[in-house]
């Protein structure tokens, strides 16, 4: 183990809480799309996103456009899927084809919430302690 | 901001969900009703879900698309005496099937506190994003 962590906490729990909400938005679509029929639901793998995330690669490796070297050639746009959103494995299946779990997207927005709020006062600590360096007194 | 995204995403599924409960009520309240405007009995009618497409690949919710009348036959009653009974004595009534309207509301209440659930704790973490750094 380091005992010099490897990104700055600043940067860090930017990263977390972005990709915190962007969790959160997904497993809320899941919540509204729990009686839609063919609807698969859809979760993304934290740690190896905010991996990436953190080493600056982009999230759409398919995004990039191609080079119009001539004036008949024809953009094509990037692909927006993104390659990171997953498919959750279902564990009962259901009859319309829906794979929306209320229970487990319930607690896992919970969950995703609490550390969310964590990230929250992690940042919110930093900043604070960063502050009461800069003022030269306790805030 | 995705915190506000999935405020927006829960109100198309509080949306969807109070549609179709308002259309389990239609049935409910027409379980007995032996003519309608085109002079038929009344036909259950029930909504269609569709996920909406996403904007930022994370989906942007749910809609109802259209609302579609059952296929099923109506159930015939036989009651000689009614002003639609047919020739045979026989009364086309709604194809309405309460226990069938009330399972389905039940399931439409749940998912509807689901979206309530889901926004109540979105709405918390905005409130303590406006606290952050004091």
């Amino acid at each position: 183990m380091n005992a010099v962590p490897k990104y700055d906490s600043l940067v860090f729990h930017e990263a977390a809480l972005k990709l915190r909400t962007r969790r959160q938005e997904i497993l809320a679509n899941n919540l509204a799309n729990s009686d839609t029929p063919g609807y698969k639901a859809r979760d993304i793998d934290f740690a190896k996103t905010l991996e990436n995330e953190l080493a600056g690669k982009s999230r759409f490796p398919n995004s990039i456009p191609l080079a119009l070297t001539h004036q008949a050639h024809i953009a094509i746009k990037p692909s927006m899927e993104d390659p990171g959103l997953l498919y959750r494995v279902p564990n009962q299946p259901s009859m319309d084809g829906n794979t929306v779990d209320g229970d487990i997207e319930l607690s896992q927005f919970t969950k995703n919430s609490v550390f969310t709020e964590a990230a929250l006062t992690f940042l919110g600590g930093t900043i604070r302690s960063r502050l009461s360096a800069i003022t030269g007194q306790a805030s | 901001m995705s915190l506000l995204g999935s405020f927006d995403i829960g109100a198309t599924g509080l949306t969807a969900q109070a549609m179709r409960l308002n259309v389990i009520s239609s049935n409910i309240a027409n379980v007995d009703s032996v003519s309608g405007p085109d002079g038929r009995a009344y036909r259950a009618r029930q909504v269609v879900f569709s996920a909406l497409p996403s904007t930022n690949a994370a989906g942007s919710g749910v809609a109802v698309t259209e609302i579609r009348e059952s296929r099923e036959p109506f159930r015939r009653e036989y009651r000689p005496g009614h002003p639609k009974a047919d020739a045979a004595g026989y009364v086309d009534m709604p194809n309405v099937n309460p226990v069938e309207e009330m399972v389905n509301m039940i399931s439409a209440q749940r998912s509807y506190q689901m979206n309530i659930e889901a926004m109540n704790v979105s709405r918390q973490l905005m409130l303590k994003t406006l606290d952050l750094g004091k």
